[in-house]
């Protein structure tokens, strides 16, 4: 027995949207929604209601994941699993903790970067050369994984600084308005920033039963 | 070829490297000509206890974990719920920590004629109580790994029924050579060649010009491979002649085997900068100096890359949680990096140098016959004399060496291997190489470009599996080198004096794959029951000995000594103690490994010589 969830076996996790998430949308919300708590206190705070007040069936969240939704309304067939390629369907996975992802976002900034031992230590000891010293050790680290597990592009091609018009209808998700927002597109306006866009996220596979909230074991020298 | 090999949609290129192993395909179906549809398989393989990921290469190391050292499921793959060890990154990671329990460099101890190659050896410095692999079981495991990951990807088309092609060193000694066939059978290879590395990196240049290499080479054009990967230096030339007015190539010449590479490189380069450390006063831990050697190794890429850098900081972070107070900062200048590497490892020797055989450097690791002389110039250098004569008697060539010459003149040069990809590492030993050729009067040589360094010889296997079936150009060759067995003269003994050796040519130069040398007419007394040992010899210059030639007289760098050959006639059917006469014969199998057979005078029986005699008989280790 393999014991190894398909769903694991997908080499890419491509972004995609479906009114019902699947795994991989869900990794990649819980992604942006690690970083949207860390940076947006409201969000935070909506994020903390939801889970005190509004908390989903428990028996839900552990059959959604695998088994492929019969298609109930004539969709494109988006193809979350991949049916063909891997021989005889394994076990329904464990259930997988919504934080996984981020955890083990965690794990490989600190296992690359030490990001944690950055972050959480004071720095007001210490003088910017020595802050700076190991900043490099962060920044290369961090770059590492950026490198390695993700592909960014920018959201914009537009060099930044130059005058662009957005047309109505304009993905207000993907594009953020500032200023003067007044009247009806087309906004015509300067790209201040490019923005940047995960196109692709290739998280490490998990095997069963991994403890995914140990971000850096403990380590002891015999 | 047998017909499955022809009707299998893949070719398969893997590299088994010192250092890294990496497997690439061509997709025969979908390739025409020298159109070639080709990819790079990403390999599965643990990065962290538990974590799988996708990389294209697969470092080279085994570590055999205690048993409670990881949570179960830990080493689960893809393919394999659990399994004892792990091999890959996580490997390579987890036991720089702990470096009794990993095995590494595997390869070079599959051909180290000083040591048992099947005996149960590896970790060398691990305690009783780990259970300890052979060189060949370390090699089967690393295979296997690459088969699953390839089955894995491609269920509709199983590793088994694919043509693989496996690279060797061109130095691999015939039994380093049976011993990485068998390996490839124990990991349930089917259709099997193996192709030294040189060899592949030239095929994937050929591949990647499309076509165009017949514009960019000639008759009469001597081609340099230089091969420096993590662990072995390995050199061979190829000669591109004209035969019916098609080009052709044909390797004439291989170096000796040397265990040199981008690792004793980083070694060096961290080896200094403690030093310096330790002047300013920071003393590392081992933990420390292994972050000091990862550090380094990003300093010298980064020096190497950019000509305009003067120096890159060097940080050892701490092994604590304290990451900003514990770490320690530093610089590698390029002063040091020149050096440490360029002059310590790229000198600018004379072309009538010899690598030094001294006491040995720092660099060397317990066991392995770690080359003495660190300058890969000098071994050059040596080569170079030493094949002087590699292309007189070649047929289509049609140029001559000048006669003043005092070592063979490459025209061109094709890098290989990781540490090439620095530029200024290859500008320094092109500079060096074209200095001897202007002193000798000749043209300097040319580079050819190369393309991706860490894979092309993968990418270069794969390809020739698809050439191999007549669809491109071959490079030819054969064994390079040729075999002589030992014959005692008879002759009255003389007290204090051994009787002199003669040595009898069973193989020439240059046997192509699947053919038979001659039968000589040389008979030996065999004792049935009883094994009997022979001394045996391999030549990389004499070119022209035919079977059956007996040498009374040689210069020690004409014959090097290999590892002894054992006979044994079982007894069925004869009486223990007689004495038969049999005559030695030669053959080079398709799959490229050399045997020997004993066959009785005037019977049809045929029995199987071992190359791969129990050590403790050879006790002679190369330098």
């Amino acid at each position: 027995m393999l014991g190894w969830p398909q769903y694991l076996s997908n080499r890419t996790y491509p972004f995609m949207s479906t009114h019902r998430p699947n795994l991989l949308s869900r990794l990649s919300l819980a992604l942006a929604s690690f970083f949207s708590i860390l940076s947006r206190p409201g969000f935070a705070a909506d994020v903390e209601r939801l889970r005190r007040e509004g908390w989903p069936a428990p028996a839900a969240p552990v059959v959604a994941p695998v088994a492929p939704v019969p298609p109930v309304a004539p969709v494109a067939p988006v193809a979350p699993v991949a049916p063909v390629a891997a021989p005889p369907a394994p076990v329904p996975p464990p259930q997988l903790a919504p934080e996984t992802a981020a955890l083990q976002l965690l794990g490989l900034l600190q296992r690359e970067a030490r990001f944690i031992d950055f972050v959480q230590e004071d720095v007001q000891a210490y003088g910017d050369a020595e802050i700076g010293a190991a900043a490099r050790v962060v920044h290369e680290g961090c770059r590492k994984v950026l490198r390695e597990h993700f592909t960014l592009a920018p959201v914009r091609a537009e060099a930044e600084g130059s005058r662009l018009t957005l047309q109505p209808g304009f993905d207000a998700a993907a594009v953020r308005v500032t200023g003067h927002v007044v009247g009806q597109p087309p906004f015509s306006g300067t790209l201040g920033h490019r923005g940047w866009r995960a196109t692709e996220t290739r998280l490490p596979k998990l095997g069963q039963g991994h403890d995914a909230s140990v971000l850096a074991q403990a380590e002891v020298e015999l | 070829m047998n017909p499955s090999t022809v009707t299998a949609r893949y070719s398969l290129g893997l590299d088994l490297g010192t250092t890294h192993c990496a497997l690439s395909w061509v997709d025969t179906e979908a390739s025409d000509g020298e159109k070639v549809a080709q990819g790079v398989l990403q390999i599965p393989q643990l990065t962290g206890p538990g974590m799988v990921e996708d990389k294209p290469l697969l470092p080279s190391f085994l570590y055999l974990p205690h048993e409670s050292e990881l949570a179960p499921g830990d080493l689960g793959l893809p393919w394999a719920a659990s399994q004892p060890y792990a091999v890959g990154e996580f490997a390579r990671t987890r036991g720089a920590a702990t470096p009794i329990r990993l095995v590494a460099s595997a390869k070079s101890w599959l051909c180290h004629p000083g040591v048992d190659r099947r005996g149960t050896i590896l970790p060398a410095e691990a305690p009783a109580e780990v259970e300890r692999v052979s060189p060949l079981e370390a090699s089967v495991r690393y295979l296997s790994h690459l088969k699953a990951a390839w089955n894995q990807a491609h269920p509709e088309a199983p590793f088994e029924q694919q043509q693989i092609t496996v690279t060797i060193p061109a130095s691999f000694d015939p039994v380093a050579r049976e011993l990485t066939a068998e390996a490839a059978q124990a990991a349930g290879f089917q259709q099997l060649t193996l192709l030294e590395e040189p060899q592949a990196a030239l095929y994937s240049w050929i591949q990647q010009s499309a076509g165009g290499w017949r514009q960019s080479v000639r008759r009469g054009d001597l081609i340099l491979v230089v091969d420096v990967g993590g662990g072995t230096t390995d050199l061979s030339l190829i000669a591109v002649l004209e035969r019916e007015g098609e080009l052709e190539l044909h390797r004439v010449a291989v170096g000796d085997h040397i265990l040199l590479g981008g690792d004793n490189m980083d070694l060096a380069l961290a080896y200094g900068v403690t030093a310096k450390l330790a002047q300013q006063g920071s003393r590392l831990d081992a933990w420390q100096t292994r972050a000091l050697a990862h550090a380094c190794r990003g300093a010298k890429e980064a020096l190497l890359n950019d000509a305009t850098l003067d120096a890159v900081p060097v940080v050892v972070p701490s092994r604590g949680s304290k990451l900003i107070g514990g770490s320690v900062r530093t610089e590698v200048t390029r002063a040091e990096l020149s050096k440490l590497l360029l002059e310590g490892f790229f000198p600018p020797a004379q072309a009538s140098d010899q690598p030094l055989s001294r006491a040995r450097a720092g660099l060397t690791q317990l066991g392995l016959p770690y080359a003495q002389d660190a300058a890969v110039t000098r071994h050059l250098a040596s080569f170079l004399s030493r094949q002087l004569g590699a292309t007189e008697s070649l047929e289509g060539f049609g140029v001559p060496q000048p006669a003043a010459a005092t070592f063979l003149h490459p025209t061109a040069v094709l890098f290989n291997g990781g540490v090439l990809k620095s530029g200024l590492i290859a500008e320094r030993l092109l500079e060096v190489l074209n200095g001897w050729l202007v002193a000798d009067g000749a043209p300097a040589a040319r580079l050819l470009p190369g393309a991706d360094l860490d894979l092309a010889v993968a990418r270069g296997a794969a390809y020739y599996g698809y050439v191999r079936r007549g669809r491109g150009v071959r490079i030819r060759g054969g064994t390079a080198q040729s075999y002589y067995v030992g014959v005692e003269s008879s002759m009255p003994a003389i007290p204090g004096f051994e009787p002199p050796l003669q040595a009898l040519c069973l193989a020439p130069f240059g046997m192509e794959e699947g053919t038979e040398a001659p039968l000589p007419e040389q008979q030996f007394g065999l004792v049935v029951g009883e094994p009997v040992r022979f001394r045996f010899f391999g030549s990389s210059v004499r070119r022209q000995d035919p079977v059956g030639a007996l040498l009374d007289f040689w210069s020690p760098d004409e014959l090097q000594e290999l590892q002894e050959i054992e006979v044994s006639l079982p007894a069925e059917g004869r009486a223990p103690g007689e004495v038969v006469a049999v005559r030695l014969q030669a053959r080079v199998t398709e799959t490229g490994t050399i045997e020997l057979e004993a066959l009785p005078v005037g019977g049809h029986e045929r029995w199987k010589v071992e190359l791969d005699v129990r050590a403790e008989a050879s006790t002679q280790v190369p330098a």
